[in-house]
């Protein structure tokens, strides 16, 4: 049927305005991409030849010999991890009571968490500095942790709220009525509705920290080195590209995961859901 | 097997609302009791109140005896029915069927000989392994009728089940629950705010209004002897005209009938089924506004001189015509004064 009416349209207009707009989009998101990621592998690329004279893993080999390389990695995992795990068990638990709880200055508590996001953010993190300076936390990796949770906040109480607020309250009192207990309820009924939505949030959370760079930078340096703050201080330091480029793809890889979950999730509609649409 | 006793249960939301105020009312074992009032009118919150889902501020609540008013949900022998039927939508059909089985700790084989006994007994026997978004508006409200009586409940409590369903499913599966409840005779209380679901199922109705019980009765006396204007006015149709009595005659405009009871205001009380009307010489007692015809019947709309309008059925629309005027003719009818009925007239044998 859908055919039947499509042929009987007349011929649809060529969208120019969507292609060209497509075409600069590709330009600019997917040409840099592109350029980075012939550079990563790339043994030898002279002015002015338009593709590169000689490919090859060499630079892989190089950047992957670097302990410092592999210390950012083994730095900037585990400070995501850390953050994530953190961050899921301070504001999960906060969640459930912002969505479900009346308690005094309910929605003050709650925009104040905006506030993070709300002004430069450079600012804020030199002021945090001068405190963390006091209690020893600069140069520290609890003092990075700190810092990120502060950005992760926005995402774990927000959304999460959202999702509990969506899960619909009769499902639960349907599972109290036929027997289950107020925590059985919350584990069996409201957490698995809640879920992907959840898992949404704790994914933006994981890729956010991940790419952090101006708290890990200025909280945790020099002891401190995440991948992008190694990134930064190879593309600062070496005449050599291709090191800033074999890192930068390494970087692609988290984004890519979070990408192809991210599909599942939101073509779900529980990503939207977590916004309130 | 099961009786539910409610005593004196009143309700106060905050804010002081009376949702539900000093209601009393004794259900007999396998008796079918709907709870029937407009939104608003607190029969819901009489229901969540059995079921567990919120708290009296005073009164009592008893099943077979036994105080229940501090037992939370879980702990009632109470099986609700949600009119948003509230399935599990992350379970298929038979894990949201055996959830509250396996809770009980039911061995494995028994779940799944119970569980396809009720789906056998909803008429949904092999849907066990669908998801419930693979079904349709009808067999999801089975599944959640089934999920209730699998645990064998004392009372089952149904609220608003078939709100969400069209007119043409809605009554096949009333008559489908009807039986369901008649053969495991199962002591129910059904809350509707449709009058015909009401008449059609119950053995009792309750109709209530702002929180209070307004009558009890069985569907024929409710139709045929409503106790109060509100429900002679909200069940079915009924003329419902205000006026005053002097010496034993009722008068509004041009309109006279005799009632036997003293002098004052009254409301006067005639189903369109009963006002028999007549051709008038002259200018008559009213004017017809409107024919209606339902090539069953007819329903006439008549004006009083005072622009009153009353409803009157007719066998036949040819009969009449817009603008006539006519004589009124009660055959049966009724009086109210202060809210109580006062006077009911003998139906012509």
């Amino acid at each position: 049927m859908t055919v039947q009416t499509a042929a009987l349209r007349p011929p649809r207009q060529v969208d120019w305005t969507g292609i060209a707009l497509a075409a600069v989009l590709t330009v600019v998101i997917i040409f840099p991409l592109l350029v980075v990621g012939t550079w990563a592998f790339t043994n030898v690329w002279r002015y002015p030849s338009i593709i590169p004279q000689e490919f090859g893993l060499r630079y892989w080999y190089q950047t992957l010999a670097r302990s410092d390389v592999w210390s950012a990695i083994t730095t900037s995992v585990s400070l995501a991890v850390v953050v994530t795990l953190i961050s899921a068990v301070v504001c999960l638990p906060a969640a459930f009571a912002f969505a479900r709880l009346q308690f005094p200055g309910r929605s003050i508590l709650f925009f104040s968490f905006i506030a993070g996001q709300a002004f430069p953010k450079f600012g804020l993190l030199v002021a945090i500095a001068g405190i963390f300076l006091g209690l020893n936390l600069i140069g520290n990796f609890w003092g990075v942790v700190l810092i990120q949770l502060v950005g992760t906040l926005l995402f774990m109480i927000w959304i999460p709220v959202a999702a509990f607020q969506g899960v619909d309250r009769r499902m639960e009192e349907a599972a109290r009525d036929v027997g289950a207990s107020p925590l059985r309820v919350f584990w069996s009924i409201t957490l698995p509705q809640a879920g992907p939505t959840i898992g949404a949030a704790v994914l933006l959370t994981f890729v956010n920290t991940f790419y952090e760079t101006e708290g890990a930078w200025l909280i945790g340096a020099p002891a401190i080195r995440t991948m992008p703050v190694l990134m930064i201080s190879f593309i600062n330091n070496q005449p050599v590209i291709q090191y800033g480029a074999v890192l930068s793809v390494i970087l692609w890889v988290p984004s890519f995961f979070a990408l192809l979950f991210a599909r599942r999730v939101i073509s779900g509609g529980s990503f939207a859901r977590g916004f309130g649409a | 097997m099961a009786v539910l006793d409610i005593k004196g249960v009143t309700k106060l939301f905050s804010g002081n609302v009376r949702a539900v105020d000093d209601f009393s009312l004794t259900v007999g074992d396998g008796e079918l009791v709907c709870l029937l009032g407009p939104s608003g009118s607190g029969k819901s919150t009489m229901l969540r109140m059995i079921g567990g889902f919120e708290t009296p501020t005073s009164g009592s609540i008893t099943i077979d005896g036994e105080e229940v008013i501090h037992l939370p949900p879980e702990r009632r022998p109470t099986g609700m029915v949600f009119q948003s039927h509230a399935l599990w939508t992350h379970m298929n059909v038979f894990k949201n069927l055996a959830f509250g089985l396996k809770l009980r700790r039911f061995p494995a084989e028994e779940i799944k000989r119970k569980v396809d006994d009720v789906l056998a007994l909803v008429g949904l026997t092999g849907y066990g392994t669908r998801q419930t978004h693979q079904l349709s508006g009808g067999q999801q409200q089975r599944v959640a009728l089934a999920r209730s009586l699998v645990l064998e409940p004392k009372i089952l409590l149904l609220d608003e089940p078939f709100a969400s369903l069209d007119q043409h499913l809605r009554e096949r599966l009333r008559e489908e629950v009807r039986d369901i409840q008649q053969r495991m005779g199962i002591t129910t209380l059904f809350v509707t705010h449709g009058q015909d679901e009401a008449l059609s199922m119950a053995d009792r109705i309750v109709v209530m209004r702002d929180g209070r019980i307004e009558q009890v009765a069985a569907p024929d006396t409710l139709y045929r002897e409503p106790a109060t204007p509100f429900v002679a006015g909200f069940i079915g149709t009924m003329n419902l005209v205000d006026g005053s009595v002097a010496g034993g005659t009722f008068s509004r405009a041009a309109f006279n009938n005799a009632l036997p009871i003293s002098d004052g205001p009254a409301t006067f009380a005639v189903r369109p089924e009963a006002l028999g009307i007549a051709p008038a010489a002259g200018t008559g007692t009213a004017r017809i506004h409107r024919v209606t015809d339902y090539g069953t019947h007819a329903i006439i709309d008549l004006e009083l001189a005072d622009d009153t309008r009353l409803k009157s059925m007719v066998p036949e629309a040819r009969d009449w015509k817009a603008g006539q005027p006519v004589d009124l003719k009660p055959r049966v009818y009724a009086a109210y004064r202060d809210n109580v009925v006062v006077y009911r007239s003998n139906a012509p044998s």
